[in-house]
């Protein structure tokens, strides 16, 4: 008997081990980056407006009310697949949708606006991925959820596609406008 | 023999090899160090588990513009690290700081080194305790005899 538990020692060490790698390696997706940038207020930037880099963006323009700001670009095959859902949201909600156009090019990102159609309340054209890193963006689609202040509430990684929007996005927004409206 | 050494060079040389080629101008050879030895440390946020300088990603080049244009502006390395840090958090530095969530990743393996040692220091007491039975005498002249025949 006193051998049985021997080996039973190492045994159970092996399965523990086993049940850590395994809850580790399937709970996460080893590509989400925990975001640093959580209620922190937006950076501060002045970036070229999308298709009339005269004037400029500055992160005040996106104060005011609750809104979404959209990294997206033409280069992006996942943002295709996403632009429906954008603009649906348009269309249906009454909320901003704010872009971040991210390393692109000018003339390629008005016609892809021109053909897939335009759900954004305004466009900043960030070609250097400036705005992009101090947001801490690695990729597109990336949509960030803005308060009011301009203080960065919630932010998914990858396509905002219905369930997304239904599941987290939704209550998220409605919980911002109630303390908005409370306040 | 020669062909030996070359290999050799060739395998050697492999390690220090970057997949990056920017065309970035510095104005002294130690801040030149200072950029590769910064990229080389820093993760690229959009890959697994290659650096800066190993990756063609374009955050990866973005970030390597930002490191070049950091350095020539006069920061510090821990300056650059503390920018790099405030945007992709621990992920982005293949040495993790010492903090909450990160202490069990510095101390396990002196932890695991210590259970082990005190493992290892306990058997062998055990065994030690074990290994003093004293032989009776029928059987200490059992083992002469036994020795003896083998002689």
């Amino acid at each position: 008997m006193i051998v049985a538990r021997r080996f039973l020692v190492p045994l159970f060490g092996f399965l523990g081990l086993v049940t850590v790698l395994a809850l580790g390696f399937r709970l996460q997706d080893p590509h989400l980056l925990p975001s640093q940038m959580l209620n922190r207020p937006l950076p501060a930037f002045n970036l070229p407006r999308l298709g009339n880099p005269s004037k400029t963006w500055s992160e005040k323009d996106l104060y005011g009310k609750v809104s979404l700001l959209n990294v997206w670009a033409t280069w992006c095959p996942s943002c295709v697949h996403e632009h429906p859902q954008l603009m649906r949201i348009s269309r249906e909600q009454d909320i901003s949708i704010f872009g971040i156009n991210y390393n692109d090019d000018t003339v390629k990102a008005l016609a892809w606006l021109q053909r897939y159609g335009d759900p954004f309340q305004l466009n900043i054209a960030d070609h250097d991925g400036q705005l992009a890193i101090d947001l801490g963006v690695y990729g597109a689609p990336e949509t960030f959820l803005l308060d009011a202040k301009g203080i960065i509430r919630y932010r998914h990684v990858g396509v905002v596609d219905e369930q997304v929007w239904a599941d987290i996005f939704t209550p998220m927004i409605a919980e911002l406008n109630r303390q908005d409206g409370g306040s | 023999m020669q062909t030996l050494r070359c290999l050799l060079v060739f395998v050697l040389m492999s390690g220090s090899a970057h997949a990056a080629i920017d065309a970035y101008v510095f104005p002294s050879k130690d801040l030149r160090a200072r950029y590769y030895d910064l990229i080389e440390q820093l993760r690229c946020p959009q890959c697994l588990n290659t650096n800066l300088a190993g990756s063609d990603a374009m955050i990866a080049q973005d970030l390597r513009r930002e490191v070049h244009r950091m350095i020539l502006e006069g920061q510090t390395d821990a300056e650059i690290l503390q920018f790099m840090h405030h945007r992709y958090g621990d992920f982005v530095l293949y040495k993790p700081r010492f903090n909450s969530s990160t202490w069990v990743l510095w101390l396990a393996p002196g932890m695991v080194f210590c259970v082990a040692l005190a493992g290892c220091i306990i058997m062998v007491r055990r065994r030690q305790s074990q290994g003093s039975v004293s032989l009776s005498d029928l059987d200490r002249q059992r083992l002469d005899q036994l020795l003896r025949d083998k002689a």
